[in-house]
């Protein structure tokens, strides 16, 4: 019986197929948005966890300022100097090491080629701490380190810009006004994501930095690695007395400098981006809504128009629960099929556009099951309505109609 | 008469009443009709526009129901059956033809023709098997995959008619069949229902203007103002 309705369905939808097209299109569009929306997100969202994962666990970041971002005032919240460097690696128990950075905007130069990048200058340690990995050669070690030797590692970026397929090791470059001899080409993080690019800097050492290039003793930030089974809370709380001291901030002032823990800012900005894909999920799923009710529209019309034919099934003995199952059935396999057809354009956009702004595409096979099922459910609930009102035509007057 | 009262009568209309509308509006279609129809009978009503023989094919379709009186379907009280124990009668017993063909549009004859197999739960290799013998059985073999825009009047006036054949009704109720056709198909037509009559034992109800059509009836039953007029047998070609 219920297969007959099936079949009768099934027909019904082949005889008007340009109309069943049009009626499933609203469907179509709000599965597909949503479904593009929430594997976007989800993408996002584990794109910002990779490229924190990518920063190295338990590292907390010492900056001079009360919060992250331009508009610090210099002279209230002065950067760091050396002497904090071993204060902290000597006073704090829990500190497997303390890495300072400082970094400037430079242009480096290979023969006929310049590109503007960011140069970071740092301790050895810095590799370690940050996660990165040599392509070929070197690091530079303590002893360069020490003596402020002008040597450079560069990131995948910079040799593309400058030496396209040729090897740089070995070779000099010129930063800024200095020849610095390349060391090392460090292996790509591939795109950080929100654009910003992860391989694109070079990184000398610090005293280098600070003598040919930023032209004083400033360091601008520590990187602070903390051992494994330590409390993260206890060593900030440690660093944050140290240095409120050694800056000398008089109790009831408040701190000049900020320590970021480096999950706290994934999970934060991970939830952000949550939030962002629910709200853009949200809005999609009202166009989903629409979409059921342009399936109720054109059901409605569609039984106007079908009156005559109502009316001959009616006549030649079909009963009122046969016609309901009809058009329930045609409804539910209009919005199911615009369903499939949304899932499948959905997938097939997220992944271009996943591709596009390189996120990692998230397949979700629950959502999308969600998705199918909750498309089938539209039909049931806006097909109802229309079914019942063909369902209970009087046959004469259905038949008579024009 | 009296050869007639030897057969089963298959419907039977008793004081039959119908009222259309309500109150200041209300429209008296049949006041009063008696008519009995037995096995095997080929009866033509006619009669002028709004004598009530719509009405009246209506109520013995089961389509609807009389305001008044007693419609007997083979012993039961139709007027007492629910919607749908009337659509359960009419699938099993009954055959339509209409004057506008009223086949479904942009579907293949057999598709049409399967349909009250279809709604009767028949599986799909005996419905094949009778809508093909059913269009065979009309003349038109070989026309299975037609849709009614593909075809002339008459043809698709014979799909409506496999249509109504294909479930073996007791008894076929057609309401102007040729009213669409032009004489030369609508004769075709009115020769293919009295064979059927005459060789099959179908019981026929025919709703007609033209006397030249009702000729092919064994009986003919003249209505007027919502009565019966006339009652009588037909010499004609039988
Ligand atoms: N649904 C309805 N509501 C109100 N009046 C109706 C309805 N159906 C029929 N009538 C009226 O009942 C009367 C009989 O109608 P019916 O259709 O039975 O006539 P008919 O004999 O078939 O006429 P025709 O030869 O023109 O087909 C007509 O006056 C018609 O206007
Ligand atoms: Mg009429």
């Amino acid at each position: 019986m219920l297969w007959n309705s099936v079949l009768l369905a099934v027909r019904a939808i082949r005889r008007n197929v340009l109309r069943s097209f049009l009626t499933i299109l609203g469907v179509v569009i709000g599965v597909a948005s949503v479904i593009v929306m929430v594997t976007l997100g989800d993408g996002a969202t584990q794109s910002v966890k990779d490229q924190m994962q990518s920063l190295g666990a338990n590292l907390l970041m010492v900056r001079p300022g009360m919060r992250m971002g331009p508009g610090r005032d210099a002279a209230l919240s002065p950067n760091f100097k050396m002497a904090d460097i071993e204060a902290l690696a000597e006073q704090i128990g829990s500190v497997k090491a303390v890495v300072p950075t400082a970094s400037a905007m430079v242009t480096v130069v290979y023969q006929a080629k310049n590109w503007q990048t960011t140069v970071t200058g740092s301790s050895a340690a810095y590799f370690q701490t940050n996660n990165w990995r040599l392509a070929s050669g070197r690091f530079f070690t303590e002893a360069e380190e020490r003596a402020g030797s002008a040597v450079c590692v560069i990131g995948s970026t910079v040799r593309r810009e400058l030496y396209g397929a040729e090897s740089p090791v070995g070779t000099t470059i010129r930063v800024k006004s200095f020849a610095c001899d390349v060391a090392g080409l460090l292996e790509s993080k591939g795109q950080g994501g929100f654009g910003m690019d992860a391989d694109d800097m070079i990184v000398i050492p610090l005293r280098t930095l600070q003598r040919r290039v930023r032209g004083n003793d400033d360091v601008t930030g520590l990187q602070v690695a903390v051992k494994e089974d330590a409390s993260i809370d206890a060593v900030i709380e440690q660093i944050k007395v140290l240095m409120r001291e050694r800056r000398k901030i008089t109790e009831g002032e408040d701190d000049n400098f900020t320590v970021f823990d480096t999950r706290q800012i994934a999970d934060t900005m991970s939830s952000m981006v949550r939030t962002i894909t629910m709200l853009l999920g949200s809005v999609a799923a009202i166009s989903l809504l629409v979409g059921g009710i342009g399936i109720m529209n054109i059901m409605l019309v569609s039984v106007t128009e079908r009156t005559r034919e109502i009316g001959i099934r009616l006549a030649i003995g079909a009963v009122e629960t046969e016609v309901l199952s009809q058009f329930l059935i045609e409804a539910v396999a209009l919005s199911s099929f615009g369903g499939l057809i949304g899932i499948f354009s959905a997938n097939a956009i997220a992944l271009g556009v996943t591709r596009l702004i390189d996120v990692p595409f998230m397949f979700n096979p629950g959502m999308n099951l969600v998705s199918f099922f909750f498309s089938a459910l539209i039909g049931v609930v806006f097909g109802y309505f229309p079914a019942r009102r063909a369902a209970q035509l009087d046959p004469i007057e259905a038949l008579r109609y024009e | 008469m009296s050869a007639d009262s030897s057969e089963i009568p298959l419907v039977e209309l008793r004081g039959v009443t119908k009222v259309y509308g309500q109150g200041q509006a209300a429209f008296q279609a049949l006041r009063g009709v008696d008519i009995t129809i037995r096995q095997g009978e080929f009866v033509a009503i006619m009669g002028p526009s709004g004598s009530g023989k719509s009405t009246a094919m209506n109520i013995l379709g089961c389509l609807d129901v009389p305001t008044e009186g007693a419609y007997v379907f083979r012993g039961a009280h139709v007027e007492q059956l629910t919607r749908r124990q009337r659509a359960l009668v009419r699938r099993h017993y009954l055959g339509f033809v209409f004057q506008g063909f009223n086949l479904l549009a942009r579907t293949s004859a057999i598709e049409n023709v399967e349909l009250p197999l279809l709604y009767r739960g028949e599986p799909h290799g005996v419905r094949r098997r009778a809508a093909l013998a059913a269009l065979a059985s009309v003349g038109l073999a070989g026309w299975e995959g037609h849709t009614p825009a593909e075809l002339s009047g008459g043809q698709q006036q014979r799909v409506a008619i496999a249509r109504a054949l294909v479930s073996e009704p007791v008894l076929l109720l057609a309401d102007e069949p040729t009213g669409n056709l032009d004489t030369q198909r609508g004769r075709e037509v009115m020769e293919l229902l009295a064979s059927l009559n005459s060789e099959k034992g179908l019981t026929v109800v025919m709703v007609t203007h033209e006397s030249d059509m009702a000729r092919h009836a064994k009986r003919v039953v003249h209505f007027l103002d919502g009565l019966v007029e006339r009652d009588h047998r037909n010499g004609g070609p039988h």
